[in-house]
């Protein structure tokens, strides 16, 4: 079971780029205090205790962290993108394939996070791509913590666009920025048109949605028309790509669209 | 979802906060939890009892005020009920909606002694 959030995913130890990092979710402790305080009103309370306004985010030891990033990513002219979808939907191939057409125009790396196996790493490895391993072991999705400490293992200088490959999981990822530019999710045209309505925070929280393998799209049985009248519905406000990065088709204007987002 | 990670958050800024003012006791947390944050109630409650032992907030109370999910009708320019992420306009059917409530998941304040 994931011990971060009880899902019922994972089970192992959490390694980034081969090492292990021991109490991975505690790194933050020492950041989170400090500035906490400066925020507490005291006023006397009716019942003799005392009490203390906070008005605080519950996840804003990770926005924090998350904010860094993004403005580390910034200062190194990066491009960010966090790419989530559920598992199977085609996160590497897609990613792989990004990064091959891209060769000679934008060069591009890739934080993988996984729960175990270093399987995808070793495909895009294999593809010449600049890869790091985050096995999150327990956790069923990457925060801006683990995302800051693989970053620091890659040379950032020599590369335009950095992809966060995230745990594949539809829930838990979208609660956790981890400063990224542009949150991208993808939906498999294998999956089912209701996906959208099925995990609304996630593709809520997306600027981009890609209908990925749309060459098996007759097979499937798959009703574009829904699935698009889905996705406007919960995420009207992304920009929504369809393409096959197997045979290539409608991979133009994503890419267009990437280099667009670099140069801006 | 994260319940207990996020009830560890809360509990951990409650604890730093009562420390931090001198107090000995967190009596008690006081968290706002949006309609469409994703944490369910129940398991933010179960988790609660479990992250306050052995600290200073074991056997504190746990006030969790709802938020409604509200939306935003830029066509309307006024706000309406969001019962899911769909923000469509129940007036205008403008489905350009904006969330503008509902996501929170907060802590609002912690009595302490």
């Amino acid at each position: 079971m994931c011990k971060e959030c009880g899902c019922g995913l994972g089970g192992g130890d959490l390694k980034i780029g081969g090492h292990s990092h021991e109490h991975g979710h505690d790194h933050g402790h020492d950041h989170a205090h400090g500035q906490d305080h400066h925020h507490h009103h005291e006023h006397e309370h009716s019942h003799g205790g005392k009490t203390l306004s906070l008005n605080l985010s519950l996840l804003e030891q990770n926005a924090r962290l998350a904010e860094q990033n993004r403005g580390f990513f910034r200062a190194k002219k990066l491009l960010v993108l966090n790419v989530v979808s559920s598992p199977g939907s085609g996160k590497t191939t897609f990613i792989r394939e990004t990064a091959a057409q891209l060769a000679g125009r934008l060069r591009l790396g890739v934080i993988v996070g996984d729960l175990a196996t270093d399987n995808d790493a070793a495909r895009l490895r294999t593809a010449g791509i600049p890869v790091v391993q985050i096995t999150t072991g327990t956790v069923c999705h990457l925060d801006a913590d683990m995302v800051a400490k693989a970053a620091a293992q890659m040379d950032l200088d020599q590369l335009d666009v950095l992809v966060i490959e995230n745990v594949g999981n539809l829930v838990c990822p979208a609660d956790y920025d981890l400063g990224e530019d542009l949150r991208v999710v993808l939906l498999s045209v294998t999956e089912g048109e209701d996906k959208p309505l099925k995990y609304p925070p996630m593709f809520h929280s997306a600027h981009v949605a890609v209908v990925t393998k749309s060459d098996m799209a007759a097979a499937a049985g798959f009703n574009r028309e829904l699935a698009l009248q889905n996705l406007e519905r919960v995420c009207h406000h992304a920009r929504i790509f369809e393409l096959s990065a197997k045979t290539g088709d409608g991979m133009k204007a994503w890419l267009d669209f990437l280099a667009e987002q670099r140069a801006a | 979802m994260h319940e207990v990670s996020i009830m560890e958050s809360a509990v951990r800024m409650a604890v730093d906060a009562a420390k931090s003012a001198g107090a000995s006791r967190v009596l008690a947390l006081r968290l706002r939890v949006g309609t469409l944050s994703g944490a369910v109630p129940e398991a933010l409650r179960f988790a609660f009892d479990v992250v306050c032992r052995d600290t200073i907030a074991e056997g504190a109370s746990l006030e969790m005020e709802s938020v409604p999910a509200a939306g935003w009708c830029p066509a309307c320019r006024a706000e309406f009920e969001c019962a899911d992420f769909i923000s469509e306009c129940p007036r205008c059917h403008n489905p350009n909606g904006e969330l503008r409530r509902g996501r929170e998941l907060e802590i609002a304040s912690v009595e302490i002694d």
